[in-house]
């Protein structure tokens, strides 16, 4: 059953007279449970896509469908309503709220999205194969880049959405860091069936996904 | 959760919070010192007033019971008051301005002292000379004076002869005769202070007194106490408003400029809240809530810092002025600060609700 269901999707932004197509038409049905890897260099499309999909703009034409609920003419509400329900994020800057602990950074998702109960037993379980379990009351300043984003996964999946978003996540990381990422993204794709959506530019990380799919010039080959 | 993030927000930058806790706190110690000064000065004038230890005065036509009066009243008058059934002593007064709210009190020392069962003298003693003049602590101490020390006032000099614990009436008191002299007014005195050879007789003897001088203000001193009052003194509540009108005021500006660059500064974790799926009510909640805790941090310091004002004018200047602690004030400058801090946050709260997420997220 396809969680995300993209037909002929087109985002044009406009500066001054000049009309930008980022997108042109972009068709890509994505599993539920899958992790796709959407590859393509610097100002293919790729990001706009995340942010279409992640409620942050909202398209300028075709049809987007989350879990079955259509994003193409949600206003600002809607889209706010769909990323605190529907979508979980992974930046590759990791965005962590720096004066808060690695406790609260994961609570404050759920405080947004209205959870007041204890962690349930299977995200424990996620915070301990993520290695971060020892580390929750500390700042997001007191750890390194590879264990923020790490609490940035743990923050994106604790409300368990239908996709996870990544763009870029290793990025800032170096190839051991990248690797232990990338492995965790995949384990827990396979052990909680977390559907993951990954944008990147690095054939190496993509290779990581079920599936990848390549972005040129706003047009998606290989979906 | 939103108020532990409120709370690390303002820990995270203790400078930031320090400052404009403080400037808040300015509003709110602008207030409390001016209704304290307002309070303190009419209460120790009222003390001072019970301290002759009469039982009722007589002033002159015309004049405000709480003002200081002038030279005006016929001294004539005074053999009337001490012809009154009941009337044991009965002792002029003269005022004369100085300047500002000071002013020097003209007495006949025998029967004021007699009236109000003497000076306590803390050095030196009465009147030797029509050239010594006797000051109370307070005054001594502002000004620094010591027994034989000179007092220019009234464009002459004075040897100080005695200092007497306050309390009395005024602070810097000269021979009565000496005094209407000096100010061209032979026969003219402020006001009259009378003691009674019982209390209970204080009415009876006003409304004797009132038949035969209806436009002479006669109080009993308890009344005349009570008048003692804020709400007797338009001009000083007028201009207690208008401290209040400017702390708001300051308030506001201070929320406004500290708010205004905390979202500023925060725009990237504004972002970040609202790629969580935070609505612009949680954006607003939070930094409502961060002004409402800074208010009251300010208005703790402020409240503190009244204490601070109190001490100051205590060691400085201690006779010129009296600053009461006036607790009922303290919720009343403290909802005022409020007022003017949820004003100011206002703007930059609204601004970071609708700021848009994706454009936060690429701030740096």
């Amino acid at each position: 059953m396809a969680i995300i269901e993209i037909q002929n999707l087109r985002k044009t932004f406009r500066s001054g007279d000049v009309e930008v197509h980022a997108l042109r038409g972009v068709n890509l049905l994505v599993e539920t449970g899958e992790f796709l890897a959407v590859v393509g260099k610097s100002g293919s499309g790729k990001s706009t896509l995340f942010h279409i999909l992640g409620g942050l703009t909202p398209p300028t034409s075709g049809t987007v469908k989350i879990d079955g609920q259509s994003l193409t003419d949600l206003d600002e509400g809607g889209r706010t309503l769909l990323r605190r329900n529907s979508v979980g994020f992974v930046f590759q800057k990791y965005n962590l709220l720096p004066t808060l602990t690695i406790r609260d950074n994961i609570d404050i998702a759920r405080d947004i999205s209205g959870k007041t109960a204890p962690w349930d037993a299977a995200f424990i379980d996620v915070v301990e194969i993520l290695g971060i379990a020892q580390k929750m009351e500390r700042k997001p300043r007191q750890l390194s880049g590879g264990e923020q984003q790490r609490v940035a996964i743990a923050r994106a999946i604790v409300n368990q959405p239908a996709i996870l978003l990544a763009d870029e996540p290793t990025g800032n990381l170096d190839t051991e860091n990248s690797n232990m990422v990338l492995d965790l993204l995949r384990h827990l794709n396979k052990k909680t069936g977390q559907t993951v959506l990954m944008i990147t530019h690095d054939p190496e990380a993509a290779a990581f996904a079920d599936r990848i799919v390549q972005m040129r010039d706003g047009e998606l080959y290989g979906a | 959760m939103v108020y532990k993030l409120v709370y690390e927000n303002l820990k995270h930058r203790p400078v930031r919070t320090l400052l404009s806790s403080l400037a808040i706190g300015l509003g709110v110690t602008m207030m409390l010192a001016l209704v304290g000064v307002g309070e303190g000065m009419l209460e120790d004038q009222a003390n001072r007033a019970r301290g002759v230890g009469a039982d009722l005065v007589v002033r002159a036509p015309g004049s405000s019971v709480v003002g200081m009066g002038s030279l005006s009243m016929n001294q004539g008058i005074l053999a009337y008051v001490r012809s009154q059934k009941h009337v044991a002593l009965a002792t002029p007064i003269g005022v004369h301005s100085t300047g500002g709210v000071s002013s020097i009190m003209g007495i006949n020392y025998d029967e004021f002292a007699a009236m109000g069962g003497g000076f306590r003298f803390r050095e030196g003693g009465k009147f030797s000379s029509p050239d010594d003049v006797i000051v109370d602590d307070l005054y001594a101490r502002e000004k620094n004076l010591k027994i034989g020390s000179l007092l220019n006032t009234m464009n002459r000099d004075w040897r100080v002869s005695g200092i007497f614990a306050s309390g009395k009436l005024a602070r810097v008191m000269i021979p009565l005769t000496v005094l209407q002299e000096l100010a061209s007014a032979n026969g003219k005195i402020t006001m009259i202070y009378v003691k009674l050879d019982d209390p209970a007789n204080t009415q009876a003897v006003i409304d004797a007194m009132k038949k035969d001088l209806p436009e002479y203000p006669i109080y009993a001193m308890e009344e005349l106490i009570k008048q003692f009052s804020v709400n007797n003194l338009p001009e000083l509540k007028a201009f207690i408003g208008v401290v209040v009108s400017l702390a708001v005021l300051f308030g506001f500006l201070v929320v406004f400029l500290a708010m205004y660059t905390a979202v500023l500064e925060r725009t990237r974790e504004i972002g970040i809240l609202k790629a969580l799926g935070a609505g612009p009510s949680y954006v607003l909640g939070i930094l409502l809530r961060e002004t409402v805790l800074l208010a009251i941090i300010g208005s703790l310091c402020g409240i503190l810092m009244s204490y601070g004002t109190r001490w100051l004018i205590g060691v400085f200047i201690p006779a010129s002025m009296v600053q009461a602690i006036v607790y009922s004030w303290w919720p009343i400058a403290s909802l005022i600060t409020l007022a003017g801090a949820v004003l100011g946050v206002l703007y930059p709260a609204l601004k970071a609700a609708k700021q848009d997420a994706l454009d936060s997220l690429s701030y740096d």
